[in-house]
């Protein structure tokens, strides 16, 4: 790839991982990277949750940082009864977090920029957040679809809005987050390429333009360090508004 | 005849007492931040959700065409649905985080 074509779609192919156990049943290094957040965010937990102190250290001041901004999030979004459904959140979040900053460091895999895994964790909520719809309020969870205060005659127009809109989460929850992971990664590659391709073509002249792409790639790990944050955010405040649709239909 | 005014008195104590272990100052800090996040997020949010409901609805009347051999017409006739779905979306996302 020295002097060739950018190749920015290569690093998000699946191989297999953990050597040839991992190949005879067919565990990627998207599994591998997945097994590695969970194991991470258990270690933390564990590290920092064993020294128990009243004025916390730094391990157990980030676990309680974390537990506590997940813990608000889902109270202020969904209510009191937000509670209930704080450890899925909680999971949610932190997987998917841990994912993103796990695939920023080079040579790791960043599950969250395959769009299967993103929609199945999508499709999870909105089932999940269906299933509690109709779990707390019965077949009057229906109304959901039928907006109040309007005339009869205008519900055959509104209500497949309303059902398309609802339809429409999990695309919109997916396609964020597999969109911003997958855009940041290919923009590192491409710009990685530039600068070989300016040493390639112009020699020693290029390798100093290639300062300018170099520059661009550090910019870059900055604005990808708080899409990571943030997307995990978006995904987990959205589980959040659902599961709020789903308690008090509204 | 003095209980009146000392209940009174005590009833102050406790209100600033149960106000200080709420720790409203720190609570409206925190909501501060979080105006900023979820402002950020919300323009994060928006673009997709518009795109969103059209994709559905497209692919809804798509599978419709296909069921009822009716070819381009019913994919047609979801597009404005798709497009007002969309608007929906972006209605609900922007509006008032308390008043959903």
């Amino acid at each position: 790839m020295a002097a060739g074509s950018i190749d920015a779609l290569g690093q998000f192919k699946l191989t297999a991982g953990l050597g040839p156990i991992g190949r005879a049943v067919n565990f990627t290094n998207s599994n591998e990277a997945m097994l590695g957040a969970a194991i991470v965010i258990v270690a933390i937990f564990a590290i920092g949750l064993q020294a128990r102190a009243l004025v916390p250290g730094r391990m157990q001041a980030l676990v309680e940082l974390l537990y506590e901004f997940v813990r608000n999030m889902c109270v202020d979004t969904i209510g009191e009864e937000g509670l209930r459904y704080f450890p899925l959140v909680f999971t949610l979040f932190a997987f998917i977090l841990l994912g993103n900053l796990i695939g920023l460091f080079p040579y790791f895999f960043a599950f969250t920029s395959h769009i299967a895994v993103t929609l199945t964790l999508a499709m999870f909520v909105f089932l999940f957040s269906t299933g509690v719809g109709f779990y707390t309020h019965g077949f009057r969870f229906f109304k959901f679809f039928v907006p109040e205060g309007v005339p009869g005659w205008l519900l055959p127009l509104l209500v497949p809005i309303e059902i398309i809109s609802y339809l429409s989460r999990p695309v919109s929850l997916s396609v964020r987050l597999f969109a911003n992971m997958t855009a940041g990664h290919v923009m590192w590659e491409v710009f990685a390429g530039f600068m070989l391709l300016l040493t390639a073509s112009l020699g020693i002249y290029g390798a100093f333009a290639s300062v300018v792409p170099l520059g661009l790639n550090v910019a870059l790990a900055a604005l990808e360090l708080l899409v990571a944050g943030l997307q995990a955010y978006v995904f987990a405040i959205l589980t959040c508004l659902y599961l709020h649709d789903a308690v008090h239909m509204h | 005849m003095s209980e009146g005014p000392d209940k009174t008195a005590f009833e102050q104590r406790l209100q600033a007492a149960e106000g200080a272990a709420k720790g409203p100052v720190r609570e409206s800090a925190a909501k501060q931040a979080g105006s900023a996040q979820r402002a950020l997020a919300l323009a994060m949010r928006l673009g997709v959700e518009l795109v969103a409901a059209m994709v559905i609805a497209v692919v809804i009347g798509w599978g419709l065409d296909k069921l009822f051999h009716t070819k381009p017409w019913l994919m047609i006739a979801m597009v404005p649905v798709g497009m007002a779905a969309g608007i929906r979306n972006l209605v609900r996302a922007s509006g008032k985080p308390d008043k959903r």
